[in-house]
């Protein structure tokens, strides 16, 4: 395994455990205004500064992990599972229906996924929840994919006609053999999958559409301070570089996963 | 050669049908309209505003009268912008648009290629790590944050070039950089790991063996047949310079049409949001025949069936 991959699994274990812990490790509340301290540059006190209200940016920061990191790891795994039925019964039943299905998933790949969240959001309104429902319905399309090809490729091993002629059902060979056979893959696209998902998220709500405040993502953190980024940039500094460092750390786990699991394969 | 590109353009209509279709009907279940604001209009006001964008007319007729317009190329007039129609709206920002994508798919396509040749051809090389290094940073960096790094560097630290709007070449260059940047890594990726391929092939053995010279086996063999999976991406990445274009002119303040269909989403402006999905559909949609055409030209084994 190499050495990229681990750091940057520790590295998002760090910070999704601290934003687990936020409540007890933040040095403040996420919301404390204090007017004697507004728009203050990294100090002790203040690792990251403060905002414009006078709020500790760490602590926002730390926050902020818990909704960008969770809509992450949610999306990927509805994504999942929706994603896994879709393209599971798809490929498996093979034939008509199976094109008949990637057609409709032909119009949504092709479609540009922020253009559809944004669509999405327009009608459920603004929000965590709407968020979530929005990058999930685009989510899926991928894994669906995958697994149609996965499966189209196993069920022409010999083991599934041996499993068959052992009298197993649909239900079963699907579920038990063929369905563990496609792990390796599913891991890999699902660590993109949450990757891409907090990367539409934060530009979301960098451009205004996303969340709306007192909840902050790291998005939304860097949008607010966008409008004085001239004299403060450290306001979009931080929330930038933790972005960019989950981004990092998710597309070299990534990376090193499908060399892990597909050695045949170097990229 | 003609029924293949008649039969991809035929392909494109029940797309763009579908997603008219759609747009429309997202448009009309969604609760609040256009002119809930939060003055209450005076109910005789309302009624005569809802009638004249025919919003009392019953629902199918009003997208019959859309899908009639559709057809003449109108797409209606702005709720927001009173007395201005989508279509001028759009005559105005798309070209803005173009410019923008035109420029940064120069930029994407000459670096992503270059460095991913280099890459590709010395692999296992300091450049080879760098072009890799480089591509992973691409795909994580989002454009936004590329954004505020080149603003604060190249508009505020040293003042050199200008943090926003639309006045000529000077201003093309940060957002260009910015929009163009993660396809540029994607393609860099990409040329990379199908020249590591194709070099690796037995035809280029053959070629080497015959003693060829290096560098006519690099340019006629090798980079020949690896620019093919470079092409297909093409289709896809049009995507992402669509979804970068709202951020960038966001963030620029251009006036282009990522910019006004933000405001659009933001205001409620339905017409103006459907009309420009509409036209970003045709342009994924077109690009990708395109993109199909270019590849059966290069592939004569693939037959345009």
């Amino acid at each position: 395994m190499n050495k990229s991959a681990i750091i940057s699994c520790l590295f998002l274990i760090i910070v999704s455990t601290s934003s687990l812990l936020s409540p007890w490790i933040a040095p403040y509340p996420f919301d404390l205004q204090n007017s004697d301290e507004l728009l203050q540059g990294p100090s002790l006190k203040h690792i990251m500064g403060t905002d414009k209200l006078g709020r500790d940016l760490f602590s926002r920061i730390l926050y902020g992990a818990r909704i960008s990191i969770s809509v992450g790891i949610l999306t990927a795994l509805s994504s999942l599972i929706i994603g896994t039925v879709y393209g599971g019964v798809s490929g498996y039943a093979g034939g008509r229906i199976d094109n008949f299905m990637m057609r409709a998933v032909d119009v949504i790949y092709s479609l540009p996924d922020l253009l559809m969240i944004i669509l999405i959001t327009v009608i459920i309104g603004r929000g965590w929840v709407s968020i979530f429902l929005a990058l999930s319905i685009v989510g899926w399309v991928t894994v669906a994919r995958l697994i149609r090809g996965e499966l189209l490729r196993l069920k022409e091993f010999q083991f599934v006609e041996s499993v068959r002629a052992i009298g197993a059902g649909h239900m079963r060979i699907f579920f038990i053999h063929l369905l563990p056979n496609t792990i390796g893959p599913l891991i890999v696209t699902l660590t993109f999958r949450c990757a891409s998902a907090i990367l539409s998220e934060s530009t979301l709500s960098f451009i205004g559409l996303g969340l709306a405040p007192p909840f902050a993502s790291w998005g939304t953190l860097a949008n607010d301070g966008w409008g004085s980024v001239k004299f403060y940039p450290h306001l979009t500094i931080f929330p930038g570089t933790a972005i960019l460092l989950t981004m990092l750390a998710l597309n070299f786990l990534g990376d090193g996963l499908r060399d892990a699991f597909d050695p045949h394969r170097k990229v | 050669m003609i029924i293949f590109i008649l039969k991809r353009l035929l392909w494109g209509v029940p797309v763009l049908l579908t997603v008219a279709t759609l747009t429309f009907a997202i448009m009309h279940v969604v609760p609040g309209g256009p002119f809930d604001r939060e003055k209450r209009l005076p109910p005789e006001i309302k009624a005569n505003v809802e009638a004249k964008y025919h919003l009392d007319k019953p629902i199918y007729k009003q997208y019959l009268l859309y899908l009639n317009n559709l057809m003449k190329g109108n797409l209606g007039p702005s709720y927001k912008y009173i007395g201005r129609d989508v279509n001028e709206i759009i005559k105005d920002t798309f070209p803005v648009s173009i410019q923008l994508g035109v420029f940064s798919l120069l930029i994407s396509v000459v670096t992503g290629i270059c460095s991913g040749i280099i890459a590709g051809i010395n692999s296992d090389t300091v450049w080879d790590r760098l072009t890799i290094l480089f591509a992973t940073i691409g795909i994580s960096l989002p454009n936004f944050i590329l954004a505020a790094l080149l603003i604060l560097s190249f508009s505020h630290f040293y003042k050199i070039l200008p943090p926003a709007l639309w006045e000529g070449w000077r201003h093309m260059i940060l957002p260009s950089i910015t929009l163009g940047f993660a396809p540029a890594a994607y393609i860099a990726r990409l040329t990379r790991s199908s020249i590591i391929d194709v070099i690796n092939r037995d035809y280029i053995r053959t070629a080497r063996a015959k003693g060829l010279r290096y560098r006519n086996i690099i340019f006629k063999h090798v980079l020949k047949n690896s620019i093919m999976p470079v092409v297909t991406i093409m289709g896809p990445l049009t995507a992402t310079f669509v979804t970068g274009s709202f951020v960038v002119e966001y963030i620029f303040s251009i006036p282009g049409m990522g910019r006004f269909f933000i405001t659009a989403v933001t205001n409620r402006d339905y017409p103006m949001i459907m009309g420009v999905t509409l036209i970003y559909t045709l342009i994924i949609v077109l690009t990708n025949m395109v993109v199909d055409i270019v590849y059966a030209f290069l592939d004569p084994r693939i037959k345009y069936e």
